[in-house]
Parts: structure tokens; sequence; C-alpha cells
């Protein structure tokens, strides 16, 4: 568990932000000068599970 | 899985070891396997006339009245809608091409042999910009260019190759990639290196200055001369890969304006289709997006081999061509289809990218798997018959092409 001292330094001090999937919510902090690294991630499969099973099986 | 990884190691030997070569051209009707009279082979996976696009009917009544086996447009299109003509998809009669993709006896042929495997594959020659069939343009102007294809320019060109002995198209491409091509949308390079390659020997196989004079300005004037020559070679080069069991690579990607159709070594000639996107794009002068029609063409061939959209990087020109963004955003495409490739090609490198090879062998469970489906560059047609070009743009492959092609894929293996 994070302190409330910790909370108090994240939202006190300057953020650097990695982003990982939708990319909108990069695109509004870098509009906000936030600096900010977007890691371009969809889910295997696009979220179907039993794809996603089928490919773990054929070696992906 | 062991089976997949060998059938793939085998699949990217031979597309690497694919050694393509254009070597003549002729009449359709005496070299494409299976082509009758009255029978239109078309781009795309296969489709009925009731559920073809605006171009491609508009296209099927042009080269109707071109063949002589109907006197008008009307009269053509009744015949086509009554199955008076047979159709059937190029990819089936080891031919490709561009957008509408008309096949039909009297016309010219590229021919590319791949010497490695000795087998053989057709286009028609590319008919310049604007109004023209590939994309459903049909009126005098288009016939009387096609006439003069068929009379003068193929077998010109036809005579030359034969004297010259074929002109080896594997250094061409890799000139090609290092002067700014990606070989779908900008071919201004290589459509020059053609030129400079044939020029010689048609001068001296004519037997007429007037047309040898035409013939070369004709070539000269077309930046996209040189598409339907890598459309031959791609697909010279992957029909070897055709029917390698438990191969998950691509060895077509096709379009018929209506459905997107690929298909896979592991899996043989079936197509796995889902209908085709609409492409992103610019628009020439006084066209906008509601006159386009959606993607059409067997050209995606060259993105199978890894160049078109996989070659963006190649091509930053090309990028703001179709509307994808800025010059420097270019080699992000090549980078993104990277990651759906089994590799690179050693023999096809970007040297803005350090001599990156171009992403080669489409992998059906990497495109799944990662969500990113392959880039293609592509030009785009007025949706109403007989218009022509209006843009070109970017689009993608439908993912649910490549998850059926998985599906299928596990079901042969056994996967379960």
């Amino acid at each position: 568990m994070e302190s409330d001292k910790d909370n108090a330094s994240l939202l006190g001090g300057k953020l650097s932000v990695i982003n990982v999937g939708l990319d909108k919510f990069a695109t509004e902090l870098a509009d906000h000068d936030v600096p900010v690294v977007h890691l371009d991630w969809k889910p295997p499969a696009g979220g179907d599970p039993k794809l996603a099973a089928l490919l773990s099986k054929m070696g992906t | 899985m062991d089976i997949i990884e060998k059938a793939n190691e085998e699949a990217i030997r031979r597309m690497l070891g694919a050694e393509p070569v254009l070597i003549n051209v002729v009449p359709a009707g005496e070299i494409v396997p299976n082509l009758q009279d009255k029978m239109i082979l078309h781009a795309g996976p296969p489709i009925e006339w009731g559920r073809m696009c605006g171009p491609m009917q508009g296209a099927i009544a042009g080269i109707t009245v071109f063949e002589g086996w109907a006197n008008d447009l009307n009269q053509a299109f009744t015949m086509a809608a009554s199955g008076d003509i047979a159709f059937d998809a190029n990819h089936h009669h080891d031919a490709v091409g561009p957008m509408t993709g008309m096949t039909t006896v009297s016309q010219p042929m590229l021919v590319v042999e791949n010497k490695t495997t000795g087998n053989r594959a057709y286009c028609a020659i590319n008919e310049g910009l604007g109004k023209v069939m590939r994309f459903g343009g049909n009126d005098a102007e288009v016939l009387n260019r096609l006439a003069w294809i068929r009379d003068v320019l193929g077998p010109a060109m036809g005579k030359a190759l034969r004297d010259m002995g074929g002109i080896e198209l594997k250094p061409l491409i890799a000139r090609g990639l290092s002067m700014g091509d990606e070989m779908h949308q900008r071919n201004v390079a290589c459509s020059g290196l053609v030129l400079r390659a044939i020029a010689a020997a048609m001068a001296k196989t004519s037997d007429d200055g007037t047309e040898l004079s035409e013939a070369l300005d004709f070539i000269s004037a077309n930046d996209q001369f040189h598409l339907n020559i890598a459309m031959a070679m791609g697909k010279a080069i992957m029909d070897p890969v055709r029917d390698i069991d438990g191969s998950s690579i691509v060895t077509a990607m096709s379009r018929n304006g209506t459905d997107f159709g690929i298909r896979v070594s592991g899996t043989g000639d079936e197509w796995f289709t889902a209908p085709v996107e609409m492409p992103e794009g610019l628009y020439f002068a006084g066209y906008t997006e509601a006159d386009a029609n959606p993607d059409m063409g067997d050209s995606t061939i060259v993105e199978t081999i890894g160049l078109g959209g996989f070659a963006m990087g190649a091509s930053p020109a090309v990028a703001g061509f179709v509307g994808a963004g800025a010059a420097s955003e270019a080699a992000n495409y090549t980078h993104r289809m990277s990651e759906i490739c089994a590799t690179e090609n050693p023999e096809w490198t970007i040297p803005s990218m350090d001599y990156l090879g171009v992403p080669t062998g489409i992998d059906v469970r990497l495109v799944v798997d990662s969500g990113i489906a392959p880039t293609i560059n592509t030009g785009i047609a007025h949706r109403e018959p007989g218009i022509g070009q209006v843009g070109a743009g970017v689009v993608r492959a439908p993912m649910a092409c490549f998850e059926q092609a998985v599906r299928r894929l596990a079901e042969k293996l056994g996967i379960s």
C-alpha cells in the first residue's frame, strides 16, 4: 500500500507517463504538455479467448 | 509448434530463393491456362455478376465490346447479366490484374518466369493513369488505347524481350527501393529502369520508327508502367509457396471491390473472405470520399511479397501521395508490418532504414495475435462504371480473413 505521503508526492510532482493500449489517454496528456510514451498494444486475438487459446497452441 | 515453424521455413526459403525474370509478352489466349473465348478473368476472389461493384461491371461491359462479343455497352451488360459470359478469378489461371483486373483472350500478357521453380505468371500491360479500364473506364478512348496496346505495344515488347533474353527483376526491385519506389503506388524509378533496360532491344527489333517512338513515349509517360510487371513477379514468386502442409504464410491477398480474400500456404487454394474496406486517402480535384468505390484489385500481391505498404519506409514521397501522414511516419508503417512477418528480405533493403530488409512472409498467426492488419497502398476508383480513378490511399486488410484462416489451419492440424 502506498502511503498518503507517496500519493502526495505523485500528484504534486512532475508526471512522466507510459500509456498502454488506448491512445486517447496519451494524446490527452500530450495536449497538456505532460511527457508521455504510448505503447500500442491490444489483447491477443482481439480479446477472443478461444482464438487466443488456438494461437497459443499454434506457437505464437 | 514445430510443424508450423518448419513449414514456414520452407515457405520463406522458396520466397527468398525465387528468381523472377520478365521474359515475354504474349496474347492471353495463347498462354493463360484454361482461358477460353467469352470468358473474363477478374481481380479478387471469385464473384458472381450480381454482387460485382460498379467499376467491375463497367470494365466487364467494356472488355466485352473490346473483344467483339457485343456491339455496344448495353448489349454487353445484358450478356453479362444473362450468363452469356463466363467469369473466374485471375488467381485461378496463374494470372493477376490491377483494380478490376480484366483478362481476356486477345490482351497481351506480361510473362514472368520464376527461374528457380520454372513456373510462370501473367499480367496485362498497364494502361496509364486517369480514365482506364482497370478503374472501370469503358468509352472509345479506353478501348482504342487497349487496341493499340494489343496491336503495337505488346508485340513490340514481346519481340524485344525475346531478343534480349528477358529482364531480371530481383536486382531491378533492389535498385528501385533505393530510388524511392515501394512498387505499388510509386513505380517511377522502376518504370524508368525498365525503359532503360528494354529501349535498345525495342529499337533493334522494330521495323517501324513511328510505332517505336509511340511505344517508347507511352512507357516513359506512365509512372505506373512497372506496377503490372511487379504484380506478375509477385504471383510468380508466391505460387510455388502454395500447399506447404502446416505453413501459416499468406500466399495471396486480393480484392474484387466487394470482398477481400486471402489464401494461406497450409490451407491450399481455399479463399478466406470478408467485406472489403474503404481506402482512406486523398482525392483528385473535384472528387470526394462519396465518389469512392471500396478497395479493389489483385495488386495486393506486391504487399504479399513485402513491397507496397510494407515497404513504405523506402518511399516517403508515397506516404504523402496516399495520405498516410508525414514523410517521417513512412518508416513506422514498415516497422509495424515487420511485426506480422516471418522475416526480412536481405536482398530487398531500405537504405534510409539502415538497410532493413522489407518485411517478408505474412504469418496469419502474427496478424491475429497482434491485431495488426496488413497495410495496403492503393488507387481509388469511382463507384460508378465508366469514370475511372479518383484518388489514392491506404487500406487495411480485414482481420476476419486472417481469423478464418487461423481456425481452418488449426482444424487441418488437428488443433482444437
